[in-house]
């Protein structure tokens, strides 16, 4: 708008919201710069982490195991990323209100259970099966809620508690066998292991974002103008847009060397962009930063509290059982290890160094999917170079605790820079 | 709405007038036969000391308590304020003492919370431009609505809930110690504020400890203690009169200090 006009003409003809000359501006591109410097000095890293762990990451097993880059090897990377994204994606639901759930790797264990008992065991419809499956996460979800609400039980003894207790319905309702072997030829493990999407299709989505990018941007460019706001400057927009834009279509291209994109990853990636959605674009979504950033003022300015607990925990507990049906699939079966070892945490670490705050309040949806693709790369890393499972637990811890100390210095920072 | 304000109610025209409300917490009344009435464009402030009950009346006020006994009347109707949600669709809105805001939200986000526009797919833009034509009649100076509350003083702060309150175009508005924590020229500025809203014809119940301030801005002063009507004052009523009303004795702490000052010669220094 009136960018270049000296600040002391410029009052009245200037945007509504430039008129408080205390502020400074950052507009055009050396602007943009400054004020994502600024941004991360006062702890707000947002993407910095994932994006400097992925080049660490790369460069260092490229090194150490050239296959790594490989791209058979990253399509089975984004097949592994798909199942315990979901429950990531969960997890960012009850991250955000400063809670957390720990028996999202026990759900999706039971989920898969459930998966192999009535659908292998009990000869019912597989779309059956899924759905007993959903509906016991929503269910097991609005029973911590319930705990929560009603009994005060902090989500961290209920959800620990739940860890064991759904640990132990799994191996129950799998009997004395302790695995069931899913169809080889059915579409479910199918979808699990093989199918990835034409080239074409491929192609066509990577060509999305971009394109949605421009469109928002241009109608909401128009609106603020109409009402006498500051827009972002163009070249921000279409540099963004043409960024986005020509890495996916590389990204796209590079997986199609090998066999191409999942449809289990676009099936997560679909998921990620419908919670964004909802999470920044809707009241529900407003309402959950409100109650994890001050729960006293959320209920005070009429949001049900209660209900947003509710719906974050049911919300969490079903992506959990998605997770674990579709990890069925990946594994063609439904075990006793289903949902066991560093699954919990994997998706827990993976929000986490996404961006998304222990602390409440905080973070976004594409949190579990930069932050699943940063945890898969170290697990599919370290497997690529046979180190047995003792060492991959202590690495994982360990990029773990880095996570969140990192998410505490920033929080640090953050408050002494007054940005909550 | 806050732009295009209802055609005011004629000053003083009753708004609300509580008669004979009582509320007891099990074996203690914390409020016995309290009447009060509020009128259009004008300041009451209600003081007295701590548990003399002001608290509990806002929150009976603001829908959180219901009254043992006792009857609401709002513009002449007798009303029943079960739920704050009650209370703000009636047009009842309260500033809390301590501001309830979400400083992870950006200005704009805290005026709307709870009361979004379009709430499928926020109108982000709308509401921006009502966050600063809302602030603009306040005469309040926000640098910028995009910004988390954190990075805002605790003056803006006050601002910000003031202006949240009066977003739902409320007929009476109670401020519960709202210069508390603030600093001399912030002060000044809310209670500026409090002038402005009353200008446009709300009512408004203040509660405040600070004497000078209750006397700055009120337009009848409202004493209570230990839970009933202590008397009312205009806002010249001398320092004495209200601290002797407040504590319930002309010999009382203040008093006793202010002789041992001044060394027993008269009683009309300024207390406060």
């Amino acid at each position: 708008m009136n960018r270049n006009m000296p600040k002391d003409v410029a009052n009245k003809d200037q945007a509504l919201d430039r008129r408080d000359e205390r502020i400074r501006h950052d507009d055009g591109l050396p602007g943009a710069l400054r004020s994502f410097v600024n941004r991360v000095r006062s702890g707000d890293l947002g993407m910095l982490p994932v994006a400097v762990g992925l080049i660490v990451i790369s460069i260092v097993f490229s090194i150490l195991n050239p296959v790594f880059l490989a791209p058979n090897n990253l399509v089975n990377l984004l097949f592994d990323c798909a199942t315990v994204g979901i429950l990531s994606l969960g997890i960012v639901c009850v991250l955000l209100l400063g809670e957390i759930d720990l028996s999202v790797g026990s759900m999706s264990g039971l989920s898969s259970a459930i998966i192999g008992v009535l659908w292998v065991n009990s000869g019912l419809p597989v779309v059956i099966a899924i759905f007993a499956a959903l509906v016991t996460g929503a269910l097991i979800g609005a029973l911590y809620a319930l705990m929560y609400n009603r009994l005060g039980m902090p989500s961290f003894v209920a959800t620990l508690a739940g860890l064991l207790a759904l640990l132990g319905l799994q191996l129950y309702i799998l009997g004395p066998t302790g695995s069931i072997n899913l169809p080889y030829a059915s579409p479910l493990v199918r979808f699990g292991q093989i199918l990835v999407m034409p080239d074409w299709i491929s192609h066509g989505l990577a060509l999305m974002p971009g394109l949605v990018m421009v469109m928002v941007g241009f109608a909401v460019r128009k609106r603020r103008r109409s009402a006498n706001l500051s827009t972002q400057p163009l070249t921000i927009l279409l540099g963004k847009a043409a960024a986005l834009t020509v890495s996916l279509e590389f990204a796209v291209y590079y997986l199609n060397l090998g066999r191409g994109v999942p449809w289990m990853f676009g099936l997560l990636v679909a998921l990620v962009i419908v919670l964004n959605y909802a999470l920044t674009k809707t009241q529900w979504g407003r309402s959950i930063f409100a109650v994890g950033g001050n729960r006293e003022a959320a209920r005070r300015s009429g949001i049900n509290v209660r209900r947003i607990y509710l719906s974050a925990f049911m919300l969490c507990s079903t992506l959990a059982a998605l997770g674990g049906i579709l990890s069925a699939s990946r594994l063609a079966s439904s075990s006793q290890q289903a949902g066991t070892g560093d699954v919990n945490l994997n998706a827990i670490a993976a929000a986490v160094i996404g961006g998304t705050s222990l602390f409440g309040g905080r973070g976004s949806a594409y949190s579990a999917l930069l932050g699943i693709i940063v945890i898969q790369a170290i697990s599919n890393g370290l497997t690529l170079l046979n180190l047995n499972s003792s060492l991959r637990y202590m690495i994982t811890g360990a990029v773990l605790a880095i996570a969140v100390i990192v998410d505490s210095l920033a929080r640090r920072s953050r408050l002494s820079h007054g940005r909550a | 709405m806050v732009q295009e304000h209802r055609a005011n109610p004629e000053k003083g025209n009753p708004i609300l007038r509580l008669t004979g409300i009582s509320k007891n917490f099990g074996a203690v009344s914390a409020l016995t036969d309290i009447d009060l009435e509020v009128q259009s464009g004008e300041v009451v402030a209600l003081v007295g000391d701590n548990g003399a009950g002001k608290s509990t009346l806002i929150k009976i006020l603001a829908g959180v308590h219901q009254p043992s006994s006792g009857r609401i009347e709002f513009c002449g109707q007798p009303v029943s304020l079960d739920s704050p949600s009650r209370a703000l669709e009636l047009g009842i809105a309260t500033v809390f003492q301590d501001l309830a805001l979400c400083e992870n939200l950006d200005v704009v986000a805290n005026l709307f919370l709870g009361h979004e526009l379009s709430p499928w797919n926020l109108d982000e833009v709308a509401m921006e431009v009502r966050a600063w034509t809302l602030l603009k009649e306040l005469a309040a100076r926000i640098p910028s609505v995009r910004e988390p509350v954190a990075s805002l003083s605790g003056g803006q702060r006050q601002t910000v809930a003031i202006a949240r309150s009066l977003l739902l175009d409320p007929k009476i508005i109670m401020l519960d110690e709202p210069t508390a924590a603030l600093g001399v020229a912030q002060t000044a500025e809310v209670l500026n504020l409090i002038e402005r809203v009353r200008d446009r014809g709300l009512g408004v119940i203040i509660i405040s400890h600070n004497m000078e301030d209750v006397r700055a801005v009120a337009d009848r002063i409202v004493v209570l203690r230990l839970g009933r009507n202590n008397g009312v004052f205009r806002p010249d009523a001398s320092n004495q009169e209200l601290v002797a009303s407040i504590t319930g004795a002309t010999e009382n702490s203040v008093s006793r200090r202010l002789d041992r000052r001044t060394g027993h010669n008269g009683l009309n220094g300024s207390a406060t």
